[in-house]
């Protein structure tokens, strides 16, 4: 701690902050651009000067830059001081030299750094009466629009996309003001994290393309806190709705998980939620008649009355709906939608993370370990946010060589120079290159069963007592001695791996590898990456359950005869299981009532269909890789648009069901008595109703805002309709109102914040005040809460496999993951589908020079039951054996790891 | 070879080893003396005294005690720089940087050195270096500099062959290496760290101090950066002694030493001389340059460079020496006065100087990118005749916030040094620049207020 003295009055910071950092930290307004919680100081922009001076006696002091300048104890600085906030005002006139004057049709306006700053500062009159410099703006992809005119050169964005998320892409160039932010050429941004450009510009130069055609101001949307349901990470965001539509999703500051940044399928992938083509009404699939709700339930109550039903849950769906259709059917006849291997892996990532010998790392503290091996995990493509953190692992070397020359960790520029790219070691071993092995001290490329024998290696290596494995060529045993020496030279190892490959082996591989790490007594943790976004929260619906309640188990049930009447919640068994057997499920039942946002081959077949909300019209609770119960709120009501747009939440419909089915009242009206009844299935779910304040949470008696105060034109919203307003949707489920009035400040304890606000601070950077110390915590809590926390337990050896041996003329299958394209949801929205790879099979070039193809060669081969045809994808890191299929993109079946491709030949032209 | 321009009348001046230690070498015709000759002329001499007689520490407190500074404008004390670097045993990579970046208008000195006594500067250098500990040198030259680049590789190559560079140097077991480095051409690049940034091939951003390059310097490894005359002194200090060094100056001068002086511009006899500090300007300017040419008159002056301030007649009295010159408001700089005479328009010399420096920001920081354009603009409406009566205004708060201490490096300070002290000394040519029609209609004020 350090005593400072800004304009004369005593404060106690963390002298090892920059005088910036401490100021905000302490609630003072001092404007800056360059620096960025994230990104350290590199003092270019020259707006965040204060005053110092040598002592209290001295009275004329000196301007310095308060994001280089050390919160040294007993520095005494002014921020008020004339000179300073003179040359701060004029900091700005200079930035707006060539700024246009274009706020009023600026996207960034109204959540804009820079006009936040300009305010601050006081600057408002222009004296610069000489023309602007113009630059070309570039085509960068269908996610961010670039305006470089608007640009004040603070550097932010190649900061962050060059050295944060390690993009190569983009650059600076030119000199003196007419230096240039952009690409070499016009084209699409690599990246997978560029969509965070939008929110690390101050101003506009890099926006939401995708936001562009349907654009409103940040104050004329509601917002929700809303968890990403895109993959497993977690991540917490803000989206924007207006006129009943998702406009945008903005990152949601939670200091545990995600803190400033999101993955592009995160950000961008939102436009299933608008699709013209979702149920929105209950539809009788055969008549396409439509339905209110009550006929609906009374409908579907006759359809299921005196049947015996079975409920094929969703990992994509809540906890809470999941639940409430567990109640329905019963917990006997209720499955999990989750295939078999898929199933039991996640299982038992849910036994290791829970009761394992390592702590399970939250997202935000992998950044804080010192050595990573990633065994079998694309952790680009299967959970991006990782990746990210990951890289920041690596950096963590540099921050530590620094330290150790007396350097401070915002020192960016410095930091750097000293490290020279020195990273702490990360080695990846993957089926195939990664867009991760970049930062790789070592990577290695091999089928699924021969990284489990990797994996087993560097167990054994780390502990002898971990079985051998018979067998390993030398090669491989040095690496895992490497890998396993690096791992116990650090203070804090990490270990990533997960359920993606679909391989067992790989996962006990990784369980050997954790209790190695155990026994040898290291300060290790361990990450576990499953499929969806609620995969773990099924898991441990599930936990308690001997039954097999897999989709083939409910399948073949079906196909059994065993139940006359189907309810299937937000999820397409098409793409669970192979479709005949579906087909010939779905064939075998009477009655089959879907519920889910989206139109599915599955909800084709529905005789009934009910809407069920997305995550932007209902609320509910996840559970992520880490184990994270999180809270996803409802964003808007849009029946409020459109009275005859009739979508519920899973938990209503099934609840409400339920109660028509045995003609008892309902018992649950808010989103709470669910919560609070699923906490009680299981001992471990108990701290779910902790994962956010319910309901009755007030501020001074005001529920909390979904929009900012300047929320207009609500009178004229719904004219169309009448132009008599409405009463706002009422919230019975959360402490949120569908409105401007309630509680939208920063001043009071809060941990669940819709839309990042505070008086004078409209953009993202208003997150600074609702932290701890900037770019922290929040200062009440990350939002969530951990559920793996409990007492640690040894876990038991398991043996390596055989080594990889594909029989003669086969191919193992392997499922190759895609940001964009591999999940459901996100892979309806447009612009994520100009990102989507087209379908292919990948082999080793040595394969390929063998059967004598070329790269887009079409090849037909058979896949179980399925004969296919896909052009020829070449990779120069697949191992031999392998044929990689791109998982969950269109025509692709759903992949199992022991699924094999026959009759493999170049197709007839 | 092509037959070298002399630099004016530094070799025709009388010179002795015993007065003119940089310079005693030069030849008459301006061609350069290579590796025979130099040596005749008990080149390697000192270095041999430094490798073999003198102790690392040894040397670093003989330039400590000769009070040698450096010469490339800034004139910090050069043994207190090399005292900066790491004791530390274990930092056993450490490298010298020679700034040969000489990019300032109106400076030519470096580049007689590197042109006519490219031994000169290896000799340095490797005493230096011997001094410093470091293993490896780069000469960082300016790109436009072809001549010297030419004989500087050829010199090196030289001494290469001689044993004077590489491994175990005149048997003393010291290794040095040493390449030429050209540059892409950008006036930053003569700023230190903005020089290691280039040398590492990365954007010529100047770096933030602390930490000194002493200690993360390029390649993260400490680092000294010392200007051309800079090391060139090196040698006669090692050979000759502290007491002869500081010696030389005029006694009543703050500095030690000799330093190559120059004077440009519309006088008799241009060129470049090595003085002993402390000699008047006026001596520098009248003795040596000529005075001005017939028909001219003596407007005022720049003691070192385009990036020192502007000073009148009267100010010739002063000493060249940093204090001499500070006491009457500037700095020395780099030595190179230059004179301007009675036709030229301030405002129009201070655009072209400013459209040079505006041009060679690097666009880091703000005050420097955005803020010297503006001068520019700013000083072409005077120009033209087409100015505001609160441009000069506008101007004095870019001289007062993109001063020292409020820009990132001493770019934007040294170029509105020169503008400040324009607008002090002759305010009245700025101000006959404010267009008459301009300074009858004010609104704008009044009409904001309303």
């Amino acid at each position: 701690m350090a005593t400072i003295h800004v304009d004369g009055k005593q404060y106690e910071v963390d002298g090892a902050d920059n005088l910036l950092q401490a100021c905000l930290s302490l609630g003072l307004d001092v404007p800056y651009f360059c620096w960025h919680p994230a990104l350290g100081s590199v003092g270019a922009c020259r707006q965040c000067a204060v005053k110092q001076y040598s002592d209290e006696n001295d009275t004329r002091g000196r301007l310095v830059m308060s994001c280089m300048t050390p919160a040294t104890d007993n520095s005494w600085i002014s921020i008020d001081d004339e000179e300073a906030k003179a040359f701060r005002a004029s900091v700005i006139e200079w930035l707006m030299i060539n700024h246009p004057h274009d706020c009023p049709v600026c996207e960034e306006g109204g959540h804009c750094h820079l006009q936040d700053m300009t305010v601050m500062t006081g600057h408002n009159q222009r004296r610069y009466r000489f023309s602007k410099r113009t630059h070309v703006n570039q085509e960068l992809g269908p996610f961010i629009a670039h305006e470089m005119n608007r640009c004040i050169a603070c550097y932010r964005c190649v900061r962050y996309y060059k050295d944060y998320a390690g993009g190569t892409d983009l650059g600076v160039f030119g000199a003196n003001d007419q230096v240039y932010f952009g690409r070499v050429e016009d084209g699409t941004l690599e990246s997978e994290f560029s969509g965070n450009l939008t929110e690390v510009c101050p101003t506009g130069v890099f926006t939401d393309k995708t936001h562009s055609e349907r654009y409103n101001r940040k104050w004329d949307m509601q917002f929700a806190p809303s968890i990403c349901h895109g993959c497993a990470s977690g991540c917490n965001t803000s989206p924007g709705e207006r006129y009943g539509e998702i406009r945008r999703i903005e990152n949601r500051f939670n200091g545990s998980v995600n803190h400033y940044f999101l993955c592009d399928r995160g950000r961008f992938g939102y436009g299933y939620v608008n699709r013209e083509d979702r149920p929105r009404q209950p539809i009788v699939q055969r008549s396409k008649l439509t339905m209110g709700i009550d006929a609906a339930l009374d409908q579907a109550a006759g359809l299921l009355n005196r049947r015996r039903i079975i409920g094929i849950g969703s990992p994509r769906a809540s906890l809470e709906s999941n639940f409430a259709l567990r109640e329905l059917v019963g917990a006997e006849d209720f499955f999990s939608g989750i295939a078999r291997e898929e199933l039991d892996n996640i299982q038992l990532v849910r036994q290791i993370l829970q009761d394992g010998p390592l702590p399970v790392a939250s997202i935000r503290d992998m950044e804080a370990h010192d050595a990573v091996f990633v065994l079998g995990e694309d952790l680009t493509q299967t959970a991006a946010r990782i990746a990210l953190a990951l890289r920041q692992a690596a950096r963590g070397k540099a921050t530590e060589l620094a330290k150790a020359a007396g350097i401070q960790d915002w020192h960016q520029a410095a930091v750097q120079n000293i490290a020279q790219g020195a990273q702490n070691p990360v080695f990846i071993a993957s089926l195939d290159s990664t867009r991760l092995d970049d930062i790789a001290a070592e990577s290695v490329h091999a089928a699924p069963d021969d990284l489990a024998r990797l994996g087993c290696a560097v167990a054994h290596a780390i502990d002898p007592s971990a079985p051998a494995v018979a067998g390993l060529e030398s090669e491989a045993a040095e690496l895992a001695e490497r890998i396993a020496q690096a791992l116990l030279a650090a203070k804090r190892p990490l270990l990533v791996s997960g359920a993606s490959l679909g391989s067992r082996a790989i996962i006990e591989a990784a369980a050997n590898i954790a209790q190695a790490l155990k026994n040898r007594q290291k300060n290790a943790s361990i990450s576990l990456v499953v499929p969806e976004a609620n995969s773990m929260g099924m898991a441990m619906l599930l936990a308690g359950e001997s039954a097999d309640k897999s989709v083939e188990a409910a399948l073949a049930a079906l196909s059994a005869g065993q139940y006359d009447a189907l309810v299937v919640l937000e999820n397409d068994l098409y793409r669970r299981a192979d479709k005949a057997s579906v087909d010939a499920a779905l064939a075998a039942v009477g009655v089959i009532i879907a519920a889910d946002h989206q139109q599915t081959p599955t909800t084709d077949r529905a005789h009934l269909l009910l809407p069920a909300s997305s995550f932007a019209e209902g609320d509910g609770t996840l559970v992520s890789q880490e184990g994270r119960a999180q809270r996803f709120f409802q964003v808007f009501d849009p029946s409020y648009y459109k009275p005859e747009v009739l979508i519920r939440e899973g938990w209503r419909w099934m609840h409400a069901l339920r109660s028509t089915l045995l003609g008892q009242p309902v018992d649950w009206t808010t989103l709470d008595q669910v919560t609070a009844a699923c906490a009680q299935v299981h001992p471990r779910l108990a701290p779910i109703t902790e994962a956010a304040p319910d309901a009755g949470f007030r501020i001074r008696g005001l529920k909390l805002a979904r929009s900012p105060h300047r929320y207009s034109g609500r009178t004229a919203m719904r004219a169309n309709l009448s132009v008599h307003e409405p009463r706002q949707p009422q919230d019975p489920d959360s402490a949120f109102a569908f409105s401007m009035e309630g509680y939208a400040g920063s001043r009071e304890q809060r941990q669940q914040v819709p839309f990042a606000w505070s008086p004078g601070w409209n953009s993202p950077q208003a997150w600074n005040k609702f932290q701890d110390e900037v770019g922290g915590h929040l200062r009440s809590g990350d939002p969530g809460v951990r559920l793996f926390d409990g007492a640690r337990m040894d876990l038991h050896w398991t043996a390596p496999p055989a080594a990889f041996a594909p029989a003669q003329g086969t191919w193992q299958v392997v499922a190759l993951h895609h940001l964009f394209g591999s999940e459901e949801n996100s892979s309806r929205a447009a612009p994520i589908q100009e990102r989507m790879p087209q379908p292919y099979i990948a082999l080793a070039e040595a394969e390929a020079a063998r059967l004598g193809v070329n790269e887009g060669a079409l090849l037909g081969f058979t896949l179980g039951t399925e004969v296919l045809q896909l052009p020829l994808r070449i990779s120069a890191d697949l191992p031999l054996g392998v044929a990689g299929l791109p998982a969950g993109l269109p025509s692709i079946p759903p992949l199992t790891s022991n699924a094999v491709v026959t009759e493999l030949r170049e197709a007839a032209q | 070879m092509k037959t070298l321009a002399s630099f004016g009348p530094a070799n025709r001046i009388a010179r002795t080893e015993e007065t003119h230690p940089l310079t005693w070498r030069l030849r008459s015709d301006g061609q350069p003396v290579w590796l025979e000759e130099y040596q005749q002329k008990n080149g390697y001499a000192a270095a041999r005294k430094a490798l073999l007689e003198m102790g690392q520490a040894d040397i670093v407190s003989t330039v400590k005690d000769s009070g040698l500074k450096g010469r490339g404008g800034a004139g910090f004390p050069t043994g207190v720089k090399w005292s900066l670097m790491p004791a530390d045993e274990s930092l056993n990579i450490r490298y010298l940087l020679c700034n040969a970046d000489e990019m300032e208008p109106n400076t030519w000195k470096d580049r007689m050195l590197m042109e006519q006594l490219p031994h000169l500067l290896i000799e340095g250098m490797l005493i230096s270096a011997r001094a410093l500990k470091a293993y490896r040198g780069y000469i960082f030259l300016r790109g436009e500099y072809v001549d010297a680049a030419r004989h500087l590789r050829h010199a090196v190559e030289e001494a290469k062959a001689a044993g004077l560079l590489g491994k175990n140097i005149l048997g003393s077991g010291f290794d040095f290496e040493l390449f030429v480095h050209t540059g892409a051409g950008r006036y930053i690049c003569g700023e230190e760290t903005a020089l290691i940034n280039s040398l590492e091939g990365r954007r010529a951003n100047p770096r933030a101090k602390p930490p000194f390059p002493a200690a993360v310097g390029v390649w993260g490894k400490p680092t000294c950066v010392n200007n051309v005359e800079t090391l060139c002194n090196v040698p006669a200090i090692v050979a000759h002694g502290v007491p002869w060094y500081t010696g030389l100056a005029r006694p009543d001068s703050g500095d030690h030493g000799t330093k190559l002086m120059g004077f440009s511009g519309k006088v008799k006899n241009p060129g470049i001389w090595e003085l002993p500090f402390g000699i008047t300007a006026r001596e520098l300017f009248e003795e040596y340059a000529g005075g001005m040419r017939d028909g001219f008159t003596l407007k005022c002056w720049q003691p070192g460079g385009a990036g020192t301030g502007f000073l009148l007649p009267e100010h010739l009295e002063a000493q060249m020496y940093s204090g001499g010159i500070g006491k009457v408001g500037t700095r020395m700089g780099t030595g190179l006065a230059l004179a301007v005479d009675h036709t030229v328009n301030m405002v129009s010399l201070l655009r072209n100087m400013e459209e040079f420096f505006a041009r060679e920001s690097c666009g880091w920081c703000t005050p420097c990118r955005d803020g010297l354009p503006w001068s520019v603009k700013t000083l072409r409406a005077l120009e033209r005749g087409q100015g505001r009566p609160e441009d000069l205004e506008v101007l004095l708060r870019l001289v007062d916030f993109l001063g020292p201490g409020k820009t990132f490096c001493a770019h934007a300070p040294g170029a509105v040094e020169p503008l400040g002290s324009a607008i002090k000394y002759f305010r009245d040519e700025f101000e006959a620049g404010i267009s008459q029609a301009a300074a009858a209609d004010r609104p704008t004020a009044e009409f904001v207020q309303a």
